[in-house]
C-alpha cells in the first residue's frame, strides 16, 4: 500500500482547560472515504478543522501526503490550497453569483485562467443539476441546492482531500439525498474524503473506515460493516441505538 | 487527562513558534523605528523648520496659553457630551422611521428622509452660523436664547442626520431571516426591532458611528466661528496678539488627547462583544 495521505498520530486540542480532542490517531489513504460518526461535541467538527489547519493544535503531528503539516514553519495556505472543505452552513458568499462562488479560488488562489475556472464550474454546475441557477446569489437557492453549489466550489480546486463536515445536517431528508448521490459519485470516483455525519445508512454504504467519537477521542475504528454493524465498545452500541432505530 | 505532558515535539514547536513570535516583534520594532526616524529627519532636515519651529513650536508660548485654551476647551468638552446622546437617540429614531412599514407613518417616513437629504446638503459650519445668530433672533418665549445653546442644536442637528444613515446602513445589513425568526416568536414587529434587529445594527455600527463622534468632537470647534470662545477661539485669540501660533497645535494636542482614549474604548467594546458571540466558530 502506498503512503497514507493524511497521517493524524497523538493529537490533541483544547480550549483553555477545556480538552476537545486527546490522543486521536488518524490514517487516511488515496481513495479513502473516512466517515467520523458520534454525537454532537464529541469533536468531529475540531478534528476537521484541525486537519485543514484552521485551529492551532496542542500537541501530536499532522502530515499531509508526507509532510509534517502542523509544522509552524508550514505555510497554512499552501496546504488548504490542496484540501477543499464544506460546511454545514455552507458559508457561500452571499455578495457572489453562485458561479463567482465558484470560480473565485481557482482565478484568485491557483491561478486559473477566468475562461478556464468558469468553463470547469459551469461543467461541475451543470453535473450537479444547478445549470439553472449559475448566475444566481445564493440566497435565491434552497438549501439543498445551496450546499450542492458550495460541493462544487470545494471541487473546483481539484482538491486532493475533501473535507466535508455534517453538511446534510441542515437540509430536510428529501435534499439530504441530493447531496448524498453527489458524494457518493464523488466516493465511487475515487475522491479522497474525510467527513463528519449523522447519516449512518450513508456512513455504511460508502465509508471505508468509520471512526467513532466521543468526549474528543476515537473510540473505535474500522470498517463500517464491524463498527456500525457488531460494535466493540458499549458506548458505541448506545449510540447506534439512539441514531439507528429498529436495528439495534 | 490531567496527566497529559507535552510531547518532544510540541515542545519543540512551541519554541518555534516563539522565535517566529520574536523575529516578528523585532522585525516590527526595527520598521516602525526606521519609518519615523526617516519621517522626522525628513521634517527637521527641511530649509523652513528653523522658522516653523519658532511659530508653530514655542514652548513659552504654550505654557503662557494653555491655561486660555484650557478654558475655552471645557466648552468644547461641554457641547460634545451633551449632544452626543441626543444625536444617537434622534438619530435612531430618524432611522427608526425611515424603515418604518406602517402605512400611516408614511408621511413620518418622507419627513425622514427629507430631513437626512436635505441637512447632509448643508455645511455644518453653515448650520451653525444660521443657528446662532438666525435663531435668537426669533425671539422665542421658553428657550434659552444664547448662541451657544443654538449652536449645540445646529450641531444635533447636523450629525443626525448623518449618523441616522449610519444606523440605517447597520439595520439593512441585519438578514431578513432574523426579523422571520422574531415573528415567528410571536414578537410584532416593532418589538423584533428593538431586541433582535437594533442590538444587532448598533454592534455592527460601532465604528462608523465612532468615526462621526471623533469628527462632531473636532466640530464643536466650528462653534468658535459663532463667537463662542472655545479652545480654538482662544487659541486664535491669544495668536492674533502676540504673533505666534503655538497655541493652534496646543489645541490640536487637546482634541487628539480627547478622541484616543474613545477610540481605544470603543476597541476593547467591540472586541468583547466578538469573543463573547463567536466563540470559536467560524
Amino acid at each position: 500500500m502506498s503512503a497514507p495521505l493524511v497521517e493524524v498520530t497523538d493529537l490533541r486540542k483544547s480550549y483553555g482547560d477545556r480538552v476537545v480532542l486527546a490522543d486521536i490517531d488518524l490514517t487516511v489513504h488515496r481513495h479513502d472515504v473516512v466517515c467520523l460518526i458520534g454525537s454532537s461535541g464529541s469533536g468531529k467538527s475540531t478534528l476537521l478543522r484541525c486537519l485543514n489547519l484552521l485551529e492551532q493544535i496542542d500537541d501530536g503531528v499532522i502530515r499531509f501526503d508526507g509532510e509534517e503539516i502542523s509544522d509552524p514553519r508550514v505555510d497554512p495556505r499552501a496546504v488548504r490550497r490542496r484540501i477543499g472543505m464544506v460546511f454545514q452552513a455552507y458559508n457561500l458568499f452571499p455578495h457572489l453569483t453562485v458561479l463567482d462562488n465558484c470560480v473565485l479560488a481557482p482565478v484568485r488562489v491557483h491561478g486559473v485562467a477566468r475562461a478556464e475556472a468558469v468553463e470547469r464550474a459551469r461543467e461541475l454546475l451543470d453535473r450537479f443539476g444547478l445549470s439553472e441557477h449559475v448566475d444566481k446569489h445564493p440566497d435565491r437557492l434552497s438549501g439543498g441546492q445551496q450546499q450542492r453549489a458550495a460541493l462544487v466550489r470545494a471541487l473546483c480546486t481539484q482538491p486532493e482531500l475533501l473535507l466535508l463536515d455534517e453538511i446534510t445536517a441542515a437540509l430536510d431528508p428529501e435534499l439530504v439525498g441530493d447531496v448524498l448521490t453527489i458524494v457518493r459519485d464523488l466516493a465511487e470516483a475515487g475522491t479522497t474524503m474525510v467527513l463528519a455525519t449523522h447519516e449512518m445508512s450513508f456512513a455504511r454504504d460508502v465509508a471505508t473506515t468509520v471512526c467513532f467519537l466521543d468526549g474528543g477521542r476515537i473510540l473505535e475504528h474500522g470498517p463500517p460493516a464491524s463498527i456500525l454493524v457488531a460494535p466493540e465498545q458499549e458506548r458505541t452500541r448506545q449510540f447506534l441505538r439512539r441514531v439507528l432505530p429498529g436495528t439495534g | 487527562m490531567s496527566d497529559w505532558t507535552p510531547s518532544e515535539r510540541e515542545l519543540e514547536r512551541r519554541a518555534v513558534r516563539r522565535r517566529q513570535a520574536t523575529r516578528s516583534t523585532v522585525v516590527a520594532t526595527g520598521v516602525t523605528v526606521l519609518v519615523f526616524g526617516l519621517l522626522a529627519l525628513g521634517v527637521v532636515s527641511s530649509p523652513g523648520w528653523q522658522r516653523v519651529h519658532e511659530t508653530f513650536f514655542d514652548g513659552f508660548h504654550a505654557r503662557e496659553s494653555f491655561d486660555a485654551i484650557l478654558d475655552g476647551f471645557w466648552i468644547n468638552v461641554k457641547l460634545f457630551m451633551i449632544c452626543e446622546p441626543l444625536i444617537l437617540v434622534l438619530a435612531l429614531a430618524i432611522a427608526l422611521a425611515r424603515n418604518a412599514r406602517a402605512a400611516w407613518l408614511t408621511p413620518v417616513r418622507l419627513l425622514a428622509a427629507l430631513y437626512t437629504d436635505v441637512i447632509r446638503g448643508v455645511p455644518t459650519i453653515l448650520l451653525i452660523v444660521l443657528f446662532a445668530f438666525g435663531m435668537p433672533a426669533l425671539q422665542l418665549e421658553g428657550v434659552p436664547n444664547s448662541a451657544l445653546f443654538w449652536c449645540g442644536v445646529a450641531l444635533v442637528v447636523s450629525y443626525s442626520a448623518y449618523v441616522a444613515e449610519v444606523f440605517r446602513a447597520g439595520i439593512d445589513s441585519i438578514h431578513p431571516s432574523q426579523v422571520q425568526s422574531a415573528i415567528a416568536l410571536g414578537l410584532s414587529r416593532p418589538q423584533a426591532l428593538r431586541h433582535v434587529v437594533v442590538p444587532q445594527a448598533v454592534r455592527r455600527v460601532v465604528p462608523p458611528l465612532l468615526n462621526d463622534f471623533v469628527s462632531l468632537q473636532k466640530d464643536t470647534a466650528l462653534v468658535s466661528s459663532a463667537g463662542i470662545f472655545d479652545a480654538l477661539f482662544a487659541a486664535r485669540d491669544y495668536g492674533n496678539f502676540n504673533f505666534n501660533y503655538t497655541p493652534l497645535v496646543v489645541v490640536a494636542a487637546f482634541f487628539v488627547v480627547m478622541t484616543v482614549p474613545l477610540a481605544r474604548f470603543c476597541d476593547w467594546l467591540q472586541r468583547r462583544w466578538m469573543e463573547r458571540e463567536r466563540a470559536g466558530a467560524l
